[in-house]
């Protein structure tokens, strides 16, 4: 198959000499949605930092293939162009920095880096009006700075409408839906679906089965200190649901 | 010997020329600066209120002074545009140690406003200067006895009774100079009863690979109910030391707004003593620093309530690099006659690099139990998870520092008062902060 989009061989990474994640293997294919579950501490969000590019992190050994490029080589700001995005657990408040701004500087520089014109004024108001509708993200929020003062599920929407401005193949959504009430969850999974194409993926940081409800994953993945150890489809996460983390940290505990 | 030994000579041996170029109203005070100088010495590095910047060091390399007034021709319009954008400014240009008034100026000053040159209107004014010249600088005050002593020339300003200025004033201060120089300036500010004006400074330096000094006092009075903003902006070279002494007095129900920013330069050292003496006075001091290479800003401020019922605001932000050094003492007095003060200050820094040096000491002296009053100060690096937050979203890292320089500073510029300022300060820091911050590019003064 020539649509695999990502492919983690044996990743280890640590974090000020701590081993966090100790072989991860990992394909993506086009148009594919995939769940990684695991209890706290697991290695879930580092997973996503290290893909990302997060400098807190060192890659000890491994290698990761993006659509064809040696992802772990390129800076952050190369990965995102390449079309790698993240979806952050906590959205940062950057005080100072206007949405509009913030966005102008992403887009414009993904578009050098493609050896694109920058966007002009009126385009680029025209796409986030378009973008924002998506997670009906209110035209207050874009004209303040980001994520400043949002509530919880304002910084969640904002993060999905990041999304659709950079059209990413690559989305990971961490813990997206910690925080959101019902109505704010239903909102971000149907902006993420209406993303959905056969051309992109989405890799699902979850706790929980609930969002999964919205945002049907084809394949469920449970990661456990460091390594993936399970690996199923969508009715794994509802067994985990049912059966909570035990049963695995007893078989895997050793 | 203390560098001040050298000025003293300098006025005792050349007097005469000193007084046959000055006028009377000036003259008249410079025998008693001279009498109260002789035993005394500049502030020194580590003395209590200059930790950082020894005033010492800074005037002791032997700096010409244009005592015979030479005029040093400077064709200001061909050589300098300090375009204030979306606002037009009625402007006077300081060249060196002389004011010269522009053509604008003189047609387009409204009834009621003066702003000219302070030698000039001492001389064809006396009496009117001599009412504020020199009465809110403290004449035992080492640096301001040193200003009086060789004071050549500077501005005066004087709003008239309930006169509401709407255009802002400009005054452009350009050094240019073949040899090294000093320049002994005075700024007299007068707002009476009920006036309004905005004021704005802006400081150059043209021939960037000379030596410059500047001395300069500023007296400021608010009568009753007036309102007067002062914004400064000091963009010279890394060879220009700057001595800045703000003296100011408010009387009650008063507004005031001063802001000081330092995007460019060599050493410089502000002052800035508020004394609030009406009630119902509000106080806004802010400032920004931009350091690199071997520079230093150094602010150093004291509002004294004095009365009830005022309220104070003090806001100064640094950026420092390189080798750079900032200093930042604040603060705020409450006397036992000032009850139901308000007086709020507070510091925030950036160090951009390992070798950059930052010392803020804020200090609050209250003498009464019916008062609001904070300080606080930080110094810290870029926010880390901001950067990679802007980063993962395909912003370049140095793109991603700009930003957070430029909206670090944008508190303070967002509190000035006059559009057009704010514009230009923010589009001077934006330009300032991208780039290299190291290298600037715009000025050839780092080469």
């Amino acid at each position: 198959m020539d649509n695999i989009l990502l492919n983690v061989n044996n990743l280890h990474a640590s974090i000020n000499g701590k081993e966090i994640l100790k072989g991860i293997n990992l394909t993506i294919r086009q148009g594919e949605v995939h769940a990684i579950m695991g209890p706290n501490g697991s290695g879930k969000s580092t997973l996503s930092a290290v893909l990302t590019g997060n400098p807190s992190f060192t890659v000890t050994e491994g290698s990761v293939d993006f659509h064809g490029k040696d992802l772990l080589s390129l800076s952050p700001e190369d990965r995102s162009h390449e079309g790698l995005f993240l979806s952050f657990q906590y959205p940062v408040e950057i005080p100072g920095v206007s949405m509009v701004n913030f966005m102008r500087a992403a887009i414009n520089a993904k578009r050098k880096y493609l050896n694109e014109e920058p966007l002009s004024a009126s385009d680029f108001l025209k796409l986030m009006r378009q973008k924002r509708a998506i997670v009906e993200l209110d035209n207050k929020l874009a004209s303040r700075s980001v994520n400043e003062g949002f509530s919880g599920g304002e910084k969640k929407r904002n993060e999905i409408f990041q999304m659709a401005m950079l059209e990413p193949l690559l989305s990971i959504l961490d813990e997206t839906d910690s925080g959101l009430d019902i109505d704010a969850l239903r909102i971000v999974a149907e902006g993420v679906n209406k993303l959905k194409s056969q051309e992109n993926a989405t890799i699902v940081i979850t706790h929980y089965q609930r969002l999964l409800d919205y945002i049907k994953p084809d394949f469920v993945h449970i990661l456990y200190k460091g390594r993936i150890v399970m690996t199923g489809g969508p009715e794994l996460a509802l067994e985990l649901e049912k059966t909570g983390y035990d049963w695995i940290k007893q078989k895997y505990n050793d | 010997m203390s560098s001040i030994t050298q000025y003293l000579n300098l006025y005792r041996d050349n007097r005469a020329d000193v007084h046959s170029h000055s006028v009377e109203l000036l003259n008249e005070s410079r025998d008693d600066a001279y009498a109260f100088l002789q035993d005394k010495s500049l502030p020194d590095k580590g003395e209590e209120g200059f930790e950082k910047t020894s005033i010492e060091d800074m005037f002791s390399p032997d700096f010409g002074v244009n005592i015979c007034r030479l005029n040093i021709p400077v064709d200001v319009a061909a050589s300098f545009k300090c375009d204030v954008p979306n606002i037009s400014t009625l402007l006077g240009v300081v060249v060196n140690d002389m004011f010269v008034p522009t053509a604008t100026l003189l047609k387009n000053c409204p009834e009621g406003v003066t702003m000219m040159s302070l030698s000039r209107a001492a001389k064809e004014q006396p009496e009117f200067v001599g009412r504020y010249l020199g009465k809110i600088s403290p004449k035992d005050n080492v640096n301001v006895a040193l200003n009086t002593l060789l004071l050549q020339d500077g501005v005066f300003i004087h709003i008239g009774r309930g006169v509401k200025l709407e255009k802002p004033l400009q005054i452009v201060n350009i050094f240019n100079s073949p040899a090294p120089m000093m320049s002994v300036r005075r700024v007299v500010i007068v707002a009476e009863e009920g006036s309004s004006a905005n004021i704005l400074f802006c400081d150059h330096t043209q021939t960037r690979d000379i030596d410059y000094l500047s001395s300069e006092v500023f007296e400021v009075s608010l009568a009753e109910n007036s309102h007067i903003s002062i914004c400064g902006i000091e963009e010279s070279s890394n060879h220009t030391r700057r001595y800045q002494q703000v003296f100011v007095r408010q009387e009650s129900g008063s507004n005031l707004y001063i802001n000081s920013s330092s995007l460019q330069n060599g050493t410089t050292r502000n002052d800035f003593t508020i004394d609030i003496v009406g009630e119902h006075c509000e106080t806004y001091l802010t400032g920004i620093a931009i350091a690199d290479g071997e520079g230093t800003v150094d602010n150093n401020s004291n509002v004294n309530h004095l009365a009830p019922h005022s309220h104070s605001n003090q806001l100064f932000k640094y950026l420092v690099d390189g080798k750079a050094q900032g200093a930042f003492e604040g603060g705020i007095y409450v006397a036992q006659t000032a009850p139901f003060t308000e007086g709020y200050q507070s510091n925030s820094n950036l160090l951009a690099s390992t070798t950059a040096r930052m010392h803020t000491k804020p200090q609050l002296l209250i003498y009464n139990d019916e008062v609001k009053c904070s300080h606080g100060a930080s110094t810290g690096q870029l926010d880390e998870n901001a950067l990679f937050y802007m980063q993962q979203r395909g912003i370049p890292k140095d793109v991603a520092r700009t930003l957070l320089m430029q909206a670090f500073m944008s508190e303070v510029i967002d509190t000035i008062p006059v559009e057009g300022v704010k514009d230009r300060m923010r589009h001077l820091v934006e330009k300032r902060l991208s780039g290299d911050f190291m290298l600037c590019g715009e000025c050839g003064s780092c080469k």
